[in-house]
């Protein structure tokens, strides 16, 4: 069964898959402890005449729940370790991509395309507000920032989130890997039309995507 | 550390003013805290309903009224939070208990420094009438949310909040005045005010707790204090410390505030883990498993609290390399979290357990708290963060520590400490039967959160019906919504059950739960001045079922039976 939204980016799959480790790990602790509570307060409920046995601990208990704890916690940082650097290290982004400029304010988000040229900060640009157009299975760089309050940029089945900062240009990437409509949602708190900041996101084919900008830059 | 005993005579002639207002009285200070905490659980929960309504049903009248707007939607959610954090559960753990059990459960007469106590109520008092005040001025109430991120927060032109805002803050300031005034009283009554042969190992863990929980609150408050102050010069002076115009800095808040918001974090749930040790060592009738090690995990858990704020910030764009850091100072909190529940699973390990209420909520606490800590091992993973941060997985993960955490554990309490505080009995099969169904809606109405979160609904969204991707959880937040409204409802059996058994209940008998602390040793309810003589204390708190007594129970100030020869009993130092 799939709890989370369909993936269509390249590293969805690296960070579902911790998703699940983690759910699998915690989930049988989950079941051990609660059936461990339950099974004890069923057993050792009060009876008359008994008493409960005198016990004051154990180093060797103690010893055991403080160090497996702490194998499983260093196992879960280290597999989250790669993941996360691949997606947010800036020094880790892919070469050789589409390079946009997303400028979000309340409430909206403004895309800026580097036109035919490819070249983000030339004359041919164009900004395009609450659409955002990418080719499908090339790597995208983006420049992130607002014009007012922090925003952040969530696309659920990419698994990409990221605040738009005002005052600061931050970098992301995604890879898109499947053709298709999304919805671009601001995941933090900016002011009264906080819902209705929402935009869409079409992942073309590559030759689709091509003719899509050479329309737009036609048009502009 | 010896006090004088002579106490309780001289303050007889007091009028009702000094005595039930104004009073220096730490009991009667908890329990002013206690019924200003509850009237605040109940606006809070009001809110939470507000929030839910529209949720459900966005855009639609709330029966007998108007529709939510999206801004008032704003204030409510900005409110909830405050509400909840810095007026219901932070002073029904801390300002109750701290107040009420450390004196009581050291053998002091009062507070060190009683007067400061009653300041530290009524400041505490003003900030919730301002706080409660900015719902109702021109703009309304502040509407950035309780973590109050600027530049949204800073300027009314982003929020259309002036006013309220500006409240907010100054509510919040008076809240920190009086939590540090109540720290500063807390730590020198621990340290001063302990009773002949209470040294800190024969403390019980609420104490332990309480005390680490003062000393977090004395140092992360400042912290908060200087954030809004200069939040409130950015509203009102023009300066621009958060305000990217003029070069500052909107990341310094979220540094600044979790930096503090961190460890309040902590100190809504250690005291709990305190007082849930203690019913759960009562109610089994079993020392506490590992009592040290219990105390150092307190202790731990607050140095750690110190070192993790920036895993809120994982996706604010600060270095990917502190997200690393910071991602493991989070998980290494998992450690110590899960010592505690193993602990409390070794207590009921073989005892011989009596359910009364306050056991039962301590039981829930145990159960749900586990949830909690679990979930929270999700959102420490950086990488997994990126998706779930700012969803209902975090709303889910934050409501099963402070509600299924702080909040059972404040049930419990109440359950526990009533006969003391009050003289009478709650009525136990009433207590029952709110703990099962608080516990049954609880978890119909937040283990579903979590659903939502993973499904990617965003949190602090008005509407979700505007998201296509959000279409098909709808029938689960409508679900949620009539949870929420069940526990309310479920709260309904403890109000009667406290104003009833307030008047009606039966007589308390001086030790109603067979408890080994100082506090059951005094006549129900405690005299002014506690202790007619000082106390002296020959053991720990948790000597239950000891086979050197013929009862499970061994009190604190028991003198020795002459059949413990060189018998190491728990707290003794060696």
């Amino acid at each position: 069964m799939d709890w989370l939204p369909a993936a269509a980016s390249t590293y969805a799959a690296d960070l579902d898959r911790i998703f699940y480790v983690i759910l699998a790990i915690t989930g049988v602790i989950f079941v051990g402890v609660e059936a461990t509570l339950l099974y004890f307060l069923i057993k050792y409920r009060g009876r008359e005449g008994r008493k409960a046995t005198y016990i004051a601990g154990s180093n060797k208990a103690e010893v055991i729940w403080t160090v497996t704890p702490a194998i499983i916690i260093v196992g879960l940082a280290v597999a989250s370790q790669g993941v996360w650097s691949k997606v947010k290290n800036p020094d880790r982004f892919p070469t050789d991509a589409l390079e946009l400029r997303i400028e979000a304010r309340q409430f909206a988000w403004g895309i800026t395309y580097p036109g035919a040229d490819g070249q983000l900060g030339t004359e041919d640009d164009f900004q395009r507000f609450n659409e955002l157009h990418v080719p499908v299975d090339k790597p995208v760089v983006f420049e992130l920032t607002s014009v007012d309050v922090v925003h952040s940029f969530f696309v659920p089945e990419l698994r990409i989130k990221q605040d738009a900062v005002p005052g600061l240009n931050l970098k992301a990437w995604f890879q898109a890997t499947q053709v298709g409509e999304y919805e671009i949602a601001c995941a933090e708190l900016c002011g009264v039309g906080h819902t209705v900041m929402r935009a869409r996101m079409f992942v073309h084919p590559r030759d689709e995507f091509q003719r899509w900008v050479t329309e737009q830059s036609e048009g502009s | 550390m010896a006090i004088a005993a002579t106490v309780g005579e001289h303050h007889d002639e007091q009028s009702f003013i000094r005595r039930y207002i104004f009073s220096t009285d730490h009991k009667i200070i908890g329990i002013q805290f206690l019924f200003t905490s509850l009237v605040f659980l109940l606006v809070g929960g009001v809110m939470a309903l507000l929030i839910r309504w529209q949720l459900a049903y966005p855009g639609q009248a709330v029966p007998g009224g108007d529709p939510v707007s999206p801004k008032f939607y704003n204030s409510l959610v900005t409110m909830h939070g405050t509400v909840m954090v810095f007026f219901a559960v932070m002073p029904l753990l801390v300002g109750v208990y701290s107040n009420y059990l450390i004196p009581l459960k050291l053998g002091a007469p009062d507070m060190a420094f009683p007067r400061l106590n009653m300041l530290s109520f009524w400041i505490f008092v003003s900030a919730g009438i301002v706080a409660m005040a900015s719902l109702w001025v021109e703009g309304g109430a502040a509407g950035a949310g309780w973590t109050a991120y600027p530049p949204l927060s800073g300027a009314p032109r982003y929020s259309g909040v002036s006013l309220g805002q500006q409240m907010w803050i100054i509510s919040v300031l008076l809240f920190g005045a009086s939590s540090l005034l109540g720290s500063v009283n807390y730590i020198t009554t621990v340290i001063n005010m302990r009773a002949p042969g209470m040294t800190l190992f024969r403390m019980p863990l609420s104490i332990w707790s309480l005390f680490i929980t003062a000393i977090l609150a004395l140092l992360a408050v400042p912290v908060l204090a200087a954030a809004v102050i200069m939040l409130l010069f950015d509203q009102t002076l023009g300066t621009t410390f958060f305000l990217p115009a003029d070069g500052g800095q909107p990341l310094l808040w979220q540094h600044l505030f979790w930096f503090f918001g961190h460890p309040e974090v902590y100190i809504l749930i250690l005291p709990a883990m305190g007082i849930v040790s203690d019913i759960i060592a009562n109610g089994s009738r079993k020392p506490v498993f590992g009592y040290h090690s219990m105390v150092y995990a307190i202790i731990t858990i607050a140095f750690l609290g110190w070192i993790v704020w920036g895993h809120h910030m994982f996706q604010s764009g600060m270095n990917p390399l502190l997200g690393t850091t910071f991602m493991i100072s989070t998980m290494a909190i998992a450690i110590p979290s899960a010592i505690k529940v193993f602990n409390w699973l070794g207590t009921i390990w073989r005892g011989n357990i009596r359910f009364h209420t306050p056991m039962l909520f301590a039981v829930g606490f145990v159960a749900l708290f586990t949830v909690g800590g679990l979930s929270g091992i999700f959102m420490a993973s950086s990488s997994v963060d990126i998706f779930i941060h700012d969803t209902y997985f975090i709303v889910a993960h934050i409501h099963y520590v402070l509600f299924g955490g702080s909040l059972m554990a404040a049930f419990a309490a109440i359950y526990f400490w009533f006969p003391k505080m009050f003289g009478k009995m709650m009525n136990e099969k009433w207590g029952a039967i709110h703990f099962l169904l608080t516990f049954i809606s609880y978890n119909l109405a937040f283990f579903p959160m979590h659903l939502l979160g993973m499904g990617g609904h965003m949190r602090r969204i008005a509407d979700p019906t505007m998201y296509e991707f959000l279409q098909p959880l709808q029938p689960l937040n409508r679900f949620i919504t009539i949870s929420v409204f069940l526990l309310f409802v479920a709260q309904l059996p403890f109000v009667v059950n406290l104003f009833w058994s307030l008047f009606r209940g039966k007589k308390a008998p001086l030790n109603p739960w067979d408890d080994n602390g100082l506090e059951w040793t005094v006549p129900s309810p405690a005299p002014h001045g506690n202790f007619a003589v000082t106390p002296t204390v020959y053991r720990g708190p948790y000597e239950f079922s000891n086979p050197l007594v013929e009862e499970d129970y061994w009190p604190q100030n028991a003198p020795p039976n002459g059949r413990e020869g060189k018998a190491a009993t728990i707290g003794a130092e060696s």
